[in-house]
């Protein structure tokens, strides 16, 4: 009995995830590790944004091979998730996203992570999405540099931003990126948006 | 009269600028992300946007890395 009432509400989150989408800013330690995340979970569609190439120096954290270095992080994440849910529908954008244009190619999407690098950037597109896309859940990660202290992380909700956020942690130009922790906020950040996502039917899915 | 700023009740200054208010608070945080009762204030308006009495302000460090 209990079975089959696992196997109900299973299918309910799975057939939910399948119609949703989750647009990624940024394709680096945060981005491309949050969605890989996804596809396993199996969120339906993707739109992916990055303007950069695979370098040597990203593999110490970031969602990448060997073998891709030099390719788009568009298309290099692409193959990458197609090797685990060749059924996702992934739109890539290959662009850099500048002011005043930044929420444009999310406007459809159920859910938007912020997995940008640069502090300016990040403040930029969070202000940017929240104020022309009002209706819109965003979720952002600031103070992913450094290692340990997992426990400093915390969840901060401002109406539509989610932050995972660690007020403590130095700039990346001051401490080093590096998997663990840089995949525990992209993690944390995927978990937001299932969260978001499947928070309308938490009641009805029990 | 009062305000909130990041959970903490503060004193509320008539004719307060989101700018000076970041400078009362001691926020000298080059880059952040400032929300007044759950509105987004783009960093441009610091200087003219004026805190209201009673608002709840929330303010949102942002630290480089991704």
């Amino acid at each position: 009995m209990v079975k089959n009432m696992n196997l109900e509400k299973s299918e309910k989150i799975k057939k939910k995830l399948g119609r949703s989408s989750v647009g990624i800013a940024g394709l680096g330690g945060l981005g491309s590790n949050a969605a890989v995340a996804l596809a396993r979970a199996g969120i339906g569609k993707m739109i992916l944004v990055d303007f950069d190439i695979v370098e040597k120096k990203n593999l110490t954290r970031q969602y990448y091979f060997l073998d891709q270095i030099g390719k788009l992080k568009v298309d290099a994440l692409r193959e990458n998730l197609e090797k685990i849910n060749p059924e996702i529908i992934i739109e890539t954008y290959n662009l850099k996203l500048e002011k005043n244009s930044m929420e444009k190619p999310f406007i459809d999407v159920d859910v938007v992570i912020e997995a940008l690098d640069r502090a300016e950037i990040k403040a930029a597109f969070i202000e940017e999405s929240l104020s022309k896309l009002p209706d819109k859940h965003v979720v952002a990660a600031s103070g992913v540099a450094g290692y340990g202290n997992s426990d400093r992380i915390v969840t901060k909700r401002l109406g539509n931003l989610y932050m995972c956020y660690d007020e403590h942690a130095l700039s990346s130009d001051d401490d080093v990126l590096m998997a663990p922790r840089v995949a525990l906020m992209a993690n944390w950040e995927a978990n937001l948006a299932l969260e978001i996502i499947l928070g309308e039917d938490k009641w009805a899915l029990k | 009269m009062g305000i909130e700023v990041n959970g903490r009740k503060v004193e509320w200054v008539k004719n307060e600028t989101v700018k000076y208010l970041l400078r009362r608070m001691r926020y000298t945080f080059p880059l952040v992300v400032v929300k007044i009762n759950d509105k987004i204030i783009p960093r441009k308006d610091f200087s003219d946007v004026i805190v209201p009495d009673n608002s709840k302000v929330a303010v949102i460090h942002m630290i480089s890395g991704g």
